[in-house]
């Protein structure tokens, strides 16, 4: 459990002097808010800007805090904010096991035991050295969900991560990660373009314009 | 650190060509302290211009500057109007790389094996063909008006143009457009010439001046296929330069100057041919729906990328063959026996210039590789767009070698360093540089963000996904980048003639030095040599990713 928050304060971001989107909201643990919005509205961009990557054309201001501490000065991979996009992302040279011992602090003590427990519990034990590309997309995905629990994140963000999965699998993939992450007590932000997201993610729903 | 990476690697390549070339001149006009001479003078030029012949060879660099690129071009542009999306297609395209790495000097070798009088095309098609006995006492290798010069030139540089359009064709869409203006009732070869070359020609323009100034200045070529009575330009310059008379180094000067003046004149010609034809294009595009001269286009696109491959592979059994021929008398096809004693009387001599080979060919290419993963990971990290400054990658192609080779030599009499392994290095880097950059930029410059993201998300920092992440999903085509690279360097002649002082020996620089007197078996045998280096590196770079990645299907996806 990590009972962290996460808060947007006076967040704005403007492309080319015009503001995209402003947003104040708090998250606190367990929780899931849904962000919701046409393309174009800026929901991807405002991922992009908490999680660290926005480029430099646009222009930002506000705060990101996490358990009250602001992140914005920090390079990304200091700000302990994960991220699952669209695809599963999982490094192809890396065995599954690569991939999630990737994630592992280089401190963390019995690596193989923790991975292996972690493959055990969404289902894939026994894949260790599995090569990611003969996964199916819901078993990688579900390696990506691993992946990024397995680096001890104080915080989630979830970018459309359902959208290319079949009806069926979206539906289970999507009450594994939810419950996941609700579990480990972590405050979410869910970017989605899908009203049953959002009604499942049983959170807090903002939509942009 | 990396912040500087692109301007050092911008500086390293300018600065020495920049300076090189003004300091080439100095010593043209009279001034050469190292030889005792701080005066002024026009002394040299006046001496340039009453050598004899001077006229002739400047013509002739002339003529293979302006032409090489001219008839290059055009069956380039024709072939791809005639060939694109066929099967002949497909396989050329899978060709054209390896073809590239074909030394020029071993080409050279090869053609002029293939078709002397008593070469192996000669010696196929007599005594039935053509009634000959004894080898027919006509000059086709090194012929006065270097027309066998110009051929081998353009056999070289019809991969290289091919290459470069290929990989400028995508951004254009051409199916595409081909599609719309057959809808309108062109033929296809038609269609390709009036709505494609003229947005393809400004994207290879570049490439077709480097192919100027190559053709105009180049001089292990001209010294294996061009004319002798007199060489051209650029060879009679190297002979100056290497003339034990050392005050022959301020005509050498001189004559470098004007080299530079020929290629120029020769990009000027090009210029204004360029407006020329540019002008009948929009003729002929004005002139409406014509369909007139399909033919002749579709028969000269599609047979003279197939006979320009017949070339080369003439070429290289011509070069096999006399590697490994016993005695072989005129106009049998093939020696009476074959034999590996060439290969033993060679060997004592390959070996010092096979590791300097590869001793240079290594290091210049790991220092270029270096440079310009640094440039392209700080482009990255500042998440600056593309530099402007890309053009000047181009320079030591766009400046004859001869030119700025010659003042980096000046330069280092004048500060008294020796010739040496060092300077031999960096001469070849110069010219790998821009290569290595221009394989790898591409590749890298189109890496999925999101897997640096990903890790970061992770919390890697950028060392360690750059080693752990990015180095590894481009692994290939950073391999592919050092063949490239490593091919550059081995085929290189005049940075290792020059700046080791004709001390440090290479297979190439041996085997052209072999051109004057030596034996076609023993000439052959250096150019196997040099043309299966290069084929190594590539065999390398293409193996050791499926070898790597023997149990990860995916990363042959990521490309």
């Amino acid at each position: 459990m990590s009972n962290s928050d996460l808060e947007l304060k006076d967040v704005s971001i403007s492309l080319g002097g015009k503001q995209l989107l402003e947003i104040n909201c708090s998250v606190g643990p367990g929780e899931i808010l849904t962000v919701m919005g046409p393309s174009g509205s800026g929901k991807s961009s405002l991922l992009v800007y908490i999680a660290g990557f926005l480029a430099p054309v646009f222009e930002s201001s506000g705060s990101v805090l996490v358990n009250g501490a602001d992140v914005c000065s920090l390079a990304a991979e200091r700000r302990h904010i994960g991220l699952l996009f669209q695809d599963p992302l999982l490094f192809p040279h890396l065995s599954v096991a690569g991939n999630l011992r990737f994630a592992l602090q280089s401190n963390a003590k019995q690596k193989n035991q923790a991975i292996s427990e972690g493959l055990n519990d969404i289902g894939l034990a026994g894949f260790d050295d599995r090569d990611p590309s003969t996964l199916s997309g819901g078993q990688a995905s579900r390696v990506a969900l691993l992946r990024l629990l397995l680096s001890a994140p104080n915080a989630v963000l979830l970018d459309e991560p359902f959208s290319k999965l079949d009806t069926q699998l979206r539906e289970e993939t999507r009450t594994l990660v939810f419950d996941k992450l609700r579990a480990s007590g972590l405050p979410t932000i869910l970017v989605t373009h899908d009203q049953a997201d959002a009604e499942q993610a049983g959170g807090e729903i903002r939509t942009l314009l | 650190m990396l912040r500087w990476a692109g301007h050092s690697l911008i500086f390293l390549l300018a600065a020495p060509i920049l300076l090189g070339t003004l300091i080439a001149s100095l010593p043209a006009f009279g001034y050469f302290p190292p030889l005792g001479s701080s005066d002024f003078s026009l002394e040299a030029w006046r001496e340039l211009f009453e050598v004899p012949g001077l006229t002739r060879s400047v013509l002739i660099s002339l003529i293979s500057g302006v032409l090489t690129p001219l008839i290059s071009l055009a069956l380039v542009f024709l072939y791809l109007a005639s060939a694109t999306g066929s099967k002949l297609d497909l396989w050329i395209r899978r060709l054209v790389s390896p073809l590239l790495s074909f030394p020029h000097a071993a080409a050279a070798f090869g053609l002029a094996f293939l078709i002397a009088p008593s070469g192996l095309l000669s010696r196929i098609i007599s005594p039935e063909l053509t009634g000959w006995e004894r080898p027919p006492d006509i000059l086709i290798v090194n012929d006065t008006w270097g027309l066998t010069l110009l051929f081998g030139l353009i056999v070289k540089e019809v991969p290289f143009l091919l290459l470069m359009s290929l990989a400028a064709l995508p951004q254009l869409q051409p199916r595409h457009r081909i599609e719309v203006a057959r809808t309108l009732g062109y033929r296809p070869t038609i269609a390709w010439l009036k709505v494609i070359a003229p947005s393809l020609y400004p994207l290879v323009r570049l490439p077709v001046i480097v192919v100027i100034v190559f053709a105009s200045a180049t001089v292990d070529v001209a010294l294996i296929l061009g004319p002798t009575l007199p060489p051209t330009l650029s060879v009679r310059v190297l002979s100056w330069f290497n003339d034990p008379d050392l005050n022959l180094r301020f005509l050498a000067a001189a004559g470098s100057l004007l080299q530079l003046g020929v290629s120029l004149i020769a990009v000027a010609i090009w210029l204004a041919l360029e407006k020329f034809v540019g002008l009948l294009w929009r003729f002929w595009l004005a002139a409406g729906n014509l369909n007139t001269g399909e033919g002749l286009a579709f028969a000269i696109g599609r047979s003279a990328m197939p006979l320009v491959l017949v070339v080369i592979a003439g070429s290289i059994l011509a070069l096999l063959a006399n590697a490994f021929a016993g005695p072989w008398r005129y106009p049998s096809a093939l020696p009476s026996s074959w034999t590996i004693q060439h290969w033993a009387n060679s060997l004592s001599d390959l070996s010092t210039p096979l590791f300097n080979t590869v001793l240079i060919s290594v290091s210049s290419t790991l220092l270029a590789l270096l440079l310009v993963v640094a440039t392209l990971e700080s482009e990255r990290q500042s998440s600056k767009s593309k530099s402007t400054a890309l053009w000047l990658l181009y320079l030591p192609l766009l400046i004859p070698q001869i030119v700025f080779l010659f003042g980096i030599i000046v330069l280092t009499e004048f500060v008294g360093w020796q010739a040496n392994l060092s300077l031999v290095i960096f001469g070849h880097l110069l010219f790998v540089l821009p290569y290595v950059f221009l394989s790898l930029s591409e590749a890298y410059r189109q890496l999925d963000p999101r897997w640096t993201q990903v890790a970061s998300t992770l919390g890697a920092s950028q060392l360690k996904s750059f080693w752990r992440i990015r180095i590894p999903l481009l692994l290939a085509p950073c391999l592919t980048a050092v063949a490239i690279g490593m091919a550059i360097s081995i085929s290189l002649f005049l940075p290792t003639q020059l700046l080791g002082a004709g001390r440090i020996t290479t297979i190439t620089s041996e085997a052209v030095a072999l051109t004057s007197g030596a034996s076609r078996n023993l000439i052959s045998v250096w150019a196997v040599v040099q043309l299966s280096l290069p084929i190594l590196g590539f065999m390398m770079a293409l193996l050791i990713p499926k070898f790597v990645w023997r149990n990860r299907s995916g990363m042959i996806d990521t490309r």
